[in-house]
C-alpha cells in the first residue's frame, strides 16, 4: 500500500482482441467491422509485408534510397489509419509510410521519397498528410498545432502522429501532449513501442512502467494496446478518434509491437544488439498470422485470396518503382524557386549561374 | 497620423493585420490577458477575443510547433518567443520546419509564420534576453530577417511580414521600444522586406548598420561631420535576409569608402556577408578596405559591463577615420 501522498504508477494490461492464434479473447472490445472491411484489414496487412519485402529488396539494388522496414508493425499502421477518417490529418514519422500511403499518398511518391526527389513531399491536394519526419518529436508539435486548427474551425476531425520508443524520450513528446491537454485537443499520439530505437532497448529510454503511463503527466488519456492486434488497435485509435472529435480531448496509445527486420536499411544489424529467440518469440506474435486465422475460422479467408494479393502488391510495387524511376529529374533552378513564394534577388542570381 | 513609440506601432500593426485577415493568430507566453511582458499585445485578446489571442504554455519548441501544424491548415500564425535568447527551444521549429516547408513538399504547403522576439542590447537585462542572435537567421535557407530601427518602420514592416507567404522572423530591439515617438499612419501600409533605407545621405563614407546601432552610427556621422567635416551616409538594412545590396553598391560607387557596424559579435551578424558581396560587386569603387565596427567575439557581457561592449559613437568615428585615412 502506497502512502496516500505519493504518485504510483500500476501495472498496465494492453488491451488485446485476438491471442496469438486468432481467437476473440475480448468480445466487448470487438470492433463493429463488415466482413468485407475484416477482409480489406488483411488485405491491406499482406500488400503491405509484401510491400516491405519488395522495398527492402530494391534498396539492397540501390532502386531506392532511406528506407525503415516495417514487417511486423503492419497490425499498428494499418489498423489505426483505417480507424480514420479520409480528412483525418496525419503527421507521420519516417518509418509511417504505410499509413499516409493508405491514407492517400501515391506510392510511388513514398519511392520518391525514398530515393530523394522533391516530388515523394508534394503531397496530392486532398490527401491529408505530411511528409515523413526526420526529427523525432517534431511531428508531434506538428499534430498538436493541426489538431489546434481543426478546434478553432470547430471541424470534426482529428489530427494523428505516430512515433516510436526512442521518441517518447523528447521534449517535443511531451510539449506535444502537455499542449494537447492544456488546450483539449482532438489529437491522437500513437507510439509503436517496438522495443528498440536502432540498438537501444526501451528499458534504457525510460523507468517508466509503460509510455501509455505518461498521459498522466499531460493530464490526457493513455491507452495501452497489443500492436500486434490489429483489431484491437483499431478499436483503440476509433475511441480516441471519438474523444477528440466529441470534444473531450486527445489521447496517447503505447502499441506494444516488433519490427522483424532492421531500423533501417543504412547498415543496422540487429543480430548484435536482439537474440534469435526473442525474434522467434515475436514471430509467433506475427500480427498476419493470428488475424489469418481469425478470418480463415469465420470463412472470410483463403490462401487464394492471399496469393492474389501478394500478387498484386508485387505487380502495384513494380509498377510504382518504375514510375518513380522515369520521374522527370530535379534542377537546381527548381530547388531554387521552390524556397519562397517570390524567389529574392539573390537567389535568381544564384539560379542563372545554372542557366548559363 | 499618430505619435507612436515603436510598441504602439507594432501592435497597431497587428491590430490591422487582426482586423484585415481572420486567419491570423496570436500566440505566445503571456502575450493574451495581460497583452506580453513588454505590452506589445495589450488589448488585442480583449478586442479579438481568445480564440485569435492567446496564451501558451511555457514551451517555446511546442509554441514553433503550434504554428507549423496551424500554419499548414491555413492560418497566418504570429507567435512570440518572449526573449531572443529561447529560441534555441524552438530552433528546430523555426529553422529547420517552418524553414523548410514550402521546399520539403514542393510548394504543396508553406509556413506563413511570423516570429515575434525582442532583443537587444543596453538595456542591463538578465541572461540571455538580449544576444543578437541575427547571423543564425540569416544562415537558415527559407527564413527572411527583418529589423526595424524605429515606429514607422517597424509597424510596416511587420505587416509586411505577416502578409508575407513565407516564415519571416521579425527582430525588435529592446531598447527601441519606448526611446522615442514618430508620426506613424493610422490604418495599414507597408514597408517592402528587402529594402533598406538611406537614412542619412552623405557623400564621403557608408555606414551599413540595423537595429539600435543605426541610431549610434547617426550620433557617430554627425559628430564626425562636426570634428571633421566628413559627410557620412548612413544605410539602414531594415532586412538582413534578404539583403538589399543594390542600395549598399550604389552608395559605395557614390563614397569609395564604407564600414559596418553592428550590435553581434565580429563573425556574428551580418557584418561579413556584407563585406563579402561588397567585394564581389563594388571592389573596383572601393579606396579602402571595408570594417567592421563589431564587438569582441566574446558570450554577451554581463549587464555590468555591456556598454563598454557595445559599439558606441567613439568606436564607429574611430572606424571611419581609419578607412578615411587608409
Amino acid at each position: 500500500m502506497s502512502k496516500p501522498y505519493e504518485v504510483r504508477a500500476d501495472e498496465v494490461q494492453p488491451l488485446s482482441v485476438l491471442d496469438t492464434n486468432g481467437n476473440v479473447v475480448n468480445e466487448a472490445a470487438m470492433p463493429k467491422l463488415s466482413d468485407e472491411q475484416l477482409k480489406e484489414l488483411m488485405r491491406r496487412m499482406v500488400f503491405t509485408r509484401t510491400w516491405d519485402q519488395r522495398a527492402v529488396n530494391l534498396t539492397r539494388q540501390g532502386r531506392l534510397g532511406f528506407y525503415a522496414p516495417v514487417s511486423g508493425q503492419e497490425a499498428t499502421m494499418i489498423g489505426s489509419e483505417f480507424a480514420l477518417n479520409k480528412d483525418d490529418f496525419i503527421c507521420p514519422g519516417y518509418r509511417d509510410m504505410p499509413q499516409i500511403v493508405w491514407h492517400g499518398l501515391p506510392m510511388y511518391q513514398a519511392f520518391l521519397y525514398s530515393r530523394g526527389h522533391q516530388h515523394g513531399g508534394q503531397i496530392p491536394e486532398g490527401v491529408h498528410v505530411l511528409m515523413p519526419q526526420i526529427i523525432i518529436g517534431a511531428q508531434i508539435l506538428h499534430a498538436m498545432g493541426v489538431a489546434m486548427a481543426f478546434k478553432k474551425r470547430n471541424e470534426q476531425r482529428v489530427a494523428i502522429t505516430y512515433t516510436g520508443d526512442g521518441g517518447s524520450s523528447e521534449g517535443d513528446f511531451y510539449e506535444g501532449l502537455n499542449y494537447a491537454g492544456a488546450f483539449k485537443l482532438p489529437a491522437i499520439f500513437v507510439v509503436q513501442n517496438n522495443g528498440y530505437a536502432i540498438t537501444t532497448p526501451f528499458s534504457k529510454q525510460t523507468a517508466a512502467q509503460s509510455i501509455a503511463h505518461k498521459a498522466v503527466a499531460a493530464g490526457i488519456a493513455g491507452v495501452q494496446v497489443d500492436g500486434m492486434d490489429v483489431l484491437a488497435v483499431y478499436k483503440a485509435v476509433q475511441e480516441a478518434a471519438e474523444r477528440g472529435r466529441s470534444g473531450n480531448g486527445a489521447t496517447l496509445i503505447e502499441a506494444i509491437t516488433y519490427r522483424y527486420l532492421p531500423h533501417s536499411m543504412s547498415g543496422d544489424d540487429p543480430s548484435k544488439y536482439r537474440t534469435k529467440e526473442e525474434t522467434a518469440e515475436w514471430e509467433q506474435k506475427d500480427p498476419l498470422h493470428r488475424f489469418r486465422i481469425y478470418l480463415k475460422n469465420k470463412g472470410l479467408w483463403t490462401d487464394e485470396e492471399e496469393a492474389q494479393v501478394v500478387e498484386d502488391a508485387k505487380a502495384t510495387v513494380a509498377d510504382q518503382i518504375k514510375k518513380a524511376e522515369t520521374t522527370e529529374k530535379m534542377t537546381i533552378p527548381g530547388l531554387i524557386d521552390s524556397m519562397f513564394e517570390t524567389t529574392p534577388k539573390h537567389l535568381e542570381e544564384q539560379k542563372a549561374d545554372y542557366l548559363a | 497620423m499618430a505619435q507612436m513609440t515603436m510598441i504602439q506601432a507594432i501592435k497597431d500593426a497587428m491590430r490591422v493585420e487582426l482586423q484585415r485577415d481572420p486567419n491570423v493568430v496570436i500566440f505566445g507566453e503571456d502575450v493574451g490577458k495581460v497583452g506580453g511582458v513588454f505590452r506589445a499585445t495589450e488589448g488585442l485578446q480583449a478586442e479579438f477575443g481568445e480564440d485569435r489571442v492567446y496564451d501558451t504554455p511555457l514551451a517555446e519548441s511546442a509554441i514553433g510547433g503550434m504554428a507549423v501544424g496551424m500554419a499548414v491548415q491555413g492560418f497566418r500564425p504570429v507567435m512570440e518567443i518572449q526573449f531572443i535568447g529561447f529560441i534555441f527551444e524552438a530552433f528546430d521549429q523555426i529553422a529547420v520546419q517552418a524553414a523548410r516547408m514550402r521546399y520539403r513538399s514542393g510548394g504543396r504547403y508553406n509556413a506563413p509564420i511570423t516570429i515575434r522576439t525582442p532583443f537587444g542590447g543596453g538595456v542591463k537585462a538578465a541572461e540571455l534576453h538580449t544576444d543578437p542572435l541575427e547571423g543564425l537567421l540569416v544562415q537558415t535557407p527559407g527564413i527572411k530577417v527583418v529589423v526595424p530601427s524605429n515606429p514607422y518602420d517597424a509597424k510596416g514592416l511587420l505587416i509586411s511580414a505577416i502578409r508575407d507567404n513565407d516564415p519571416v522572423f521579425f527582430m525588435e530591439h529592446l531598447n527601441l521600444y519606448r526611446s522615442f515617438r514618430q508620426e506613424v499612419p493610422e490604418g495599414e501600409y507597408t514597408v517592402p522586406i528587402g529594402k533598406a533605407n538611406v537614412v542619412r545621405e552623405g557623400s564621403d563614407v557608408t555606414i551599413i548598420t540595423y537595429g539600435a546601432m543605426v541610431h549610434t552610427s547617426l550620433k557617430a556621422a554627425e559628430e564626425i561631420e562636426k570634428s571633421r567635416g566628413v559627410k557620412v551616409e548612413v544605410i539602414d538594412l531594415r532586412t538582413l535576409m534578404p539583403l538589399d545590396i543594390d542600395t549598399i553598391v550604389e552608395s559605395i560607387k557614390k563614397t569609395n569608402r564604407a564600414i559596418v557596424v553592428q550590435e553581434a559579435q565580429r563573425t556574428a551578424g551580418i557584418a561579413a556577408e556584407v563585406i563579402a558581396q561588397i567585394n564581389e560587386k563594388a571592389i573596383l569603387h572601393l579606396e579602402a578596405p571595408v570594417l567592421r565596427v563589431a564587438p569582441p567575439d566574446t558570450v554577451y557581457p554581463f549587464a555590468q559591463i555591456e556598454d563598454q561592449w557595445l559599439p558606441n559613437p567613439a568606436k564607429i568615428v574611430a572606424g571611419i577615420n581609419q578607412v578615411l585615412d587608409f
